[in-house]
C-alpha cells in the first residue's frame, strides 16, 4: 500500500484498503476557523449534539478576518470564542495568539505524521508536508466530526510526482508548485491523492514542502502528501510530546500514474488570471503592470519566504505607484522577522507590514482590489473577484518574484532584480 | 426531498470556482437567504433573479473548485437551484452539496448536449437526465445508496438527527 492507503487503513481498523473503498476513519485532529466555524457550530446545535467527541482533538483558530474587520465578523469571533469556552477547547488561538491556521497547526504541534486531520478549510491539505492524511471538509461535516469523531472517505487513487534536479538561484518551491499545477491542471487530480517524492523533495525545507502540499487542492486533490523523514521528525518532535507513527509507502506500492519532473532548467513561474493552472514562465509575462504586491498567506507567509523577499528588497525602494503588503503567517514568524531585521527591510522599502492573518488573499480585508487593478501575490488563487472587484486581476508567483515586481511596478524576474 | 426534479437549464463553463459562486466577503453571513442574494455573483449578478422559480445548473469540468465554503452550495440551493449537473465536480463542493441536501450529479456530455434554457427532467434514483426541449436522454452516474439516504432525509443534519434518535 502507499502512504495514503496505509494511513486510512490504520484509521479505520482495516488490514488493507484499495482505491474506491469507502472507509469510516477515526479523526485525530479537527480544525476550524472564524469563517467556517460559526456554520459548523450552528449545524452542531441543529444535530442536537451537546459535547464535542474529544475537546483535546479540536483546534480553533481565528485567522480570516483578524482582528475583527466589521461588526458582523466581530459577532462570528464571539460565537466561536464562546463555543471554545463552553466546550473546554484548550487549543483555541484567539487574536494575537496564533496566526494563519495552516501555519499555526504544525507550529503549535497539532500535526503529526500518520494522523488523519480534517479542517473546514480547503488548504488543510498543507499538513501532508508532515506525512499526515489531511483534507478540507465543509462546515456541517465538521459538525458531524465534532459530534462523532469519525468521517467517511473514499480511498483515493494516487498520483506520484517524482521531482529531481537542483533549483536555480532564486527559483523556489512556489515555482515548482505552480509548474506542477500547470502540468496536472486544475482538475487533473480531482478526488485523487498526490504523493510528492524524489531527491528534490528530500532536499527541500519544511517551509518549501508546505508550499507544495498547500496547493494540492488547486489540482482538485484530496490530499498532497510527502513521506516523513528525519527533517519531519525533528520539526514535529520540537513541537509536541505526543507520540506518532511515521508511516511510509511500501516499496511495492501502486499508483494510478507517475509524473516525473526535472527542475534543472525551471525558471520562475507565474499563474495568470483567472485560473491557477494558467501557468507561464515569468519571461512570458514580464512588463505586465501591477498596482499591488502581496507577500503572505498560508501558501507563502513563512520565514523562508520573508527572507527571500527581504534579500531582493534590501536597500531598495518599491515603485512609486505600487503598494506592497507583507503579512507574516504567524506570531512566531512575525517575531522572528522582526528579530532578523526583515520587517525593517520591508518598511524601509516602503511596504506596509500587517498582523498575522489571511489578509487580502480571499478579498476579506487589508488590501482589497479596485476595478481594473492588478495584484501580484504569493497566495494560492487567482479566480475572478478573489481579492476584490470582479474586474480585478491576480497573478500568483513566488515571494522573490513578488518582491522584484514591487520594485519595478511590473512583473519581473527576480534574477534580474538581484543582478541590478 | 423529491427524487424527480424538473427545471430550466442555466449553463456555466469549466472550473466554476466557489469564489464566483459565493464571493469571500459574503462568508460573514449565516442566513441562507442572505447568501442566496449573492449566488453566482462573480459571473452573473442577475442569477438569483433567474433562478428564483427553480432551475437546474449545468456546468462543465471541475464545478465548485476552490475553497471549502459550504456557503457556496447553500447560496445556490436557496436562490432556487434544484440540482447541479456537471461533467465533474471538485470534491469538497460535491460533499458539501450532498450534506446540505442539494442533489449533484456527474453527467458526461451534459455541457455539450444541453442548451441554455432547455427544460430538463432529472430522475435521481436511476440517474436519468431527460432534455425535454431537444428530446435527448443522458445517463448520469448514479449516486451510491448511502448518499441517496442523506439526500432523501434532506441533508446530513436531518440524517444524523434521525440516526441519533434511533440509536
Amino acid at each position: 500500500m502507499n502512504i495514503i492507503e496505509k494511513i486510512l487503513a490504520n484509521a479505520s481498523g482495516k488490514q488493507e484498503v484499495s482505491p474506491g473503498d469507502i472507509v469510516e476513519a477515526n479523526i485525530d485532529v479537527a480544525m476550524t476557523h472564524d469563517l467556517t466555524g460559526p456554520l459548523a457550530i450552528k449545524s452542531f446545535r441543529e444535530i442536537g449534539a451537546k459535547k464535542v467527541w474529544d475537546s483535546n482533538k479540536v483546534v480553533i483558530i481565528l485567522d480570516h478576518l483578524v482582528p475583527a474587520s466589521s461588526v458582523i465578523s466581530a459577532g462570528l469571533h464571539k460565537t466561536v470564542r464562546n463555543f471554545a469556552e463552553e466546550q473546554n477547547i484548550k487549543n483555541f488561538y484567539d487574536v494575537g495568539r496564533g496566526g494563519v491556521c495552516h501555519q499555526v497547526m504544525p507550529e503549535k504541534g497539532h500535526v503529526r505524521p500518520g494522523e488523519v486531520i480534517v479542517g473546514s478549510d480547503s488548504h488543510t491539505c498543507t499538513y501532508g508536508a508532515f506525512g499526515a492524511f489531511a483534507t478540507g471538509i465543509g462546515s456541517t461535516e465538521m459538525a458531524a466530526v465534532f459530534a462523532t469523531g469519525k468521517l467517511w472517505f473514499r480511498v483515493p487513487e494516487v498520483i506520484k510526482v517524482n521531482v529531481r534536479g537542483k533549483f536555480q538561484k532564486l527559483v523556489t518551491a512556489k515555482d515548482l508548485t505552480l509548474n506542477i499545477i500547470g502540468r496536472i491542471g486544475a482538475d487533473g487530480a480531482i478526488y485523487k491523492g498526490l504523493e510528492f517524492g524524489g531527491s528534490t523533495i528530500r532536499e527541500m525545507s519544511i517551509d518549501g514542502r508546505m508550499v507544495l502540499c498547500n496547493m494540492a487542492v488547486e489540482m482538485g486533490a484530496k490530499v498532497g502528501i510527502i513521506e516523513p523523514d528525519q527533517k519531519t521528525v525533528d520539526y514535529v518532535k520540537a513541537r509536541t510530546d505526543k507520540p506518532f507513527n511515521p508511516i511510509k509507502s511500501d516499496t511495492d506500492a501502486t499508483y494510478e500514474r507517475i509524473v516525473d519532473v526535472d527542475i534543472t532548467a525551471l525558471e520562475p513561474q507565474v499563474a495568470v488570471p483567472h485560473s491557477v493552472d494558467n501557468v507561464k514562465p515569468v519571461s512570458e509575462v514580464e512588463d505586465v503592470n501591477v498596482d499591488q504586491a502581496f507577500i503572505g498567506s498560508c501558501t507563502n507567509g513563512r520565514l523562508e519566504d520573508l527572507r527571500a523577499a527581504a534579500q531582493i528588497l534590501k536597500g531598495k525602494k518599491i515603485a512609486k505607484r505600487i503598494r506592497l503588503i507583507v503579512i507574516p503567517a504567524s506570531q512566531e514568524i512575525y517575531l522572528n522577522a522582526i528579530n532578523e531585521g526583515l520587517v525593517k527591510t520591508f518598511m524601509d522599502a516602503g511596504a506596509t507590514v500587517g498582523n498575522p492573518n489571511c489578509g487580502p488573499c480571499l478579498g476579506g480585508h487589508m488590501g482589497i482590489l479596485a476595478q481594473g487593478e492588478a495584484c501580484i501575490s504569493t497566495s494560492n488563487r487567482n479566480f475572478i473577484g478573489r481579492m476584490g472587484s470582479t474586474k480585478s486581476f491576480v497573478y500568483l508567483a513566488s515571494p522573490a518574484t513578488v518582491a522584484a515586481s514591487a520594485i519595478t511596478g511590473k512583473i519581473t524576474d527576480p534574477r534580474k532584480a538581484v543582478k541590478g | 426531498m423529491k427524487l424527480t426534479i424538473n427545471g430550466k437549464a442555466i449553463k456555466f463553463g469549466d472550473n466554476v470556482d466557489t469564489d464566483v459562486i459565493l464571493p469571500g466577503p459574503y462568508l460573514v453571513h449565516t442566513d441562507p437567504n442572505e447568501l442566496a442574494k449573492h449566488a453566482m455573483e462573480g459571473l452573473d449578478k442577475k442569477f438569483p433573479e433567474k433562478a428564483a422559480d427553480g432551475v437546474i445548473v449545468v456546468g462543465g469540468k471541475n464545478f465548485g473548485c476552490g475553497s471549502s465554503r459550504e456557503q457556496a452550495p447553500i447560496a445556490l440551493k436557496y436562490s432556487g437551484v434544484k440540482c447541479v449537473l456537471a461533467e465533474s465536480f471538485a470534491r469538497i463542493f460535491y460533499r458539501n452539496s450532498i450534506t446540505i441536501g442539494l442533489p449533484v450529479l456527474v453527467c458526461a456530455g451534459v455541457s455539450s448536449k444541453v442548451k441554455e434554457g432547455d427544460e430538463l427532467a432529472v430522475d435521481l434514483q436511476i440517474g436519468k437526465v431527460e432534455d425535454k426541449t431537444s428530446g435527448s436522454v443522458l445517463q448520469a452516474t448514479m449516486l451510491p445508496e448511502f448518499i441517496m439516504e442523506v439526500l432523501e432525509d434532506g441533508g446530513l443534519i436531518e440524517h444524523l438527527k434521525r440516526r441519533f434518535e434511533t440509536e
